[in-house]
């Protein structure tokens, strides 16, 4: 018979069980338009629900991203101390937590697309209940009990296809928020835990601690180092350009004489 | 005729259209009844773009109710079979 068939076939039982229910045709109307006007404030909670859960992962995200861009300046800072295994543990902290961005961007994704729908669903219904509520004062107004019959039906058939699909939808979207609502739960509990934001901003924040460290003590070595390597670089041309000006060089860092020698220095004792 | 994409809503479809729908159709009740996911999606895909193809969406306070119904695009193949039987998928 086919699927399609199969489906129209179960929703139209439905709404053939609910006709059946109903004594007199025109309360049908009445006590139908009540339920779809219950739906549609359904489908209106439904999408507060989705939206307010896709902030709150909007949230999440912001706070993972600047995780992940503070652990990569505290990489780049560690290799400019020369501290590669320092900058290893920030880049492997890193590529975690853009693990959890990534599967986070995804839920996110997804909610986004519910929401949407969801949305949609909502104004795809109201049409049909405005159209419907017209359609009923028409058939009250203009025909007998019996005479209305066969209108009532095929209008109520046909609102009641569009609740149940809506219906559905509203189901689909509550089953994805509350997955979001558990994920997103755990997420939270792991950066209260301390396991994901104290390695960046925590008290325990070792590789920050570390690099805090080597700038107030280790700060002034490194700073050395530099200063070694830049007159290392422009000893040389000072050579070529004029033999005078070493003795500058010498007095103004007159602790880098041993790493970068001056030639010129070492011969002329004044 | 109209069919609904659930989810989506109603479109207007030429009778002259759905034989080929109903080949499409039966390709994906074969799917669903062998418990065949690989084929199943693909065959629910080919199904839902053709009705888009071949159909144009109906006036939004139109109340005919759908002569043919199909399953949302994401679907899953245990949705699907629930609503063939009516196992309490559709609210109301």
């Amino acid at each position: 018979m086919g699927v399609m068939k199969r489906v129209t076939m179960v929703f139209r039982a439905k709404a053939n069980k609910a006709l059946d229910r109903m004594e007199d045709p025109r309360e049908t109307l009445d006590y139908s338009y009540q339920t779809q006007l219950e739906l549609l404030q359904k489908v209106r909670r439904g999408v507060a629900d989705v939206a307010t859960s896709r902030k709150r992962v909007e949230l999440q995200l912001n706070q993972l991203q600047q995780s992940s861009d503070k652990l990569d300046r505290q990489a780049r800072d560690s290799l400019a101390a020369g501290r590669e295994d320092l900058a290893r543990e920030a880049l492997t902290r890193k590529a975690g937590v853009q693990s959890q961005l990534g599967d986070l961007q995804e839920q996110y994704a997804s909610l986004q697309s519910e929401e949407e729908k969801l949305t949609q669903a909502s104004q795809r219904l109201q049409a049909k209940v405005d159209a419907f509520r017209t359609r009923k004062e028409t058939i009250k107004a203009t025909y007998t009990a019996a005479e209305a019959q066969t209108r009532i039906n095929e209008a109520f058939t046909g609102i009641s296809e569009e609740m149940g699909d809506v219906g559905m939808a509203i189901q689909r979207a509550e089953d994805k928020t509350a997955q979001m609502k558990a994920r997103a739960g755990a997420i939270d509990e792991l950066m209260a835990s301390g396991a994901l934001d104290d390695m960046v901003s925590g008290p325990h924040d070792d590789i920050q601690a570390e690099l805090d460290r080597m700038g107030a003590t280790g700060g002034v070595d490194h700073e050395l180092e530099r200063m070694k390597a830049e007159l290392a670089q422009s000893a040389p041309r000072q050579i070529e350009g004029s033999q005078a000006g070493t003795s500058d060089g010498a007095s103004a860092q007159p602790a880098s004489a041993a790493s970068a020698p001056d030639p010129a220095q070492a011969g002329d004792p004044e | 005729m109209i069919v609904r994409i659930l989810g989506e809503g109603q479109l207007e479809v030429p009778e002259s259209e759905v034989a080929g729908l109903n080949q499409l159709d039966a390709t994906l009740e074969s799917a669903v009844e062998r418990g065949d996911e690989a084929s199943f999606r693909p065959a629910l895909a080919a199904l839902l773009a053709k009705v888009r193809e071949v159909g144009s969406p109906t006036e939004a306070g139109d109340l005919r109710p759908s002569e043919l119904i199909i399953p949302q695009p994401d679907a899953t193949m245990d949705e699907v079979r629930k609503m063939l039987t009516d196992d309490g998928l559709i609210p109301g």
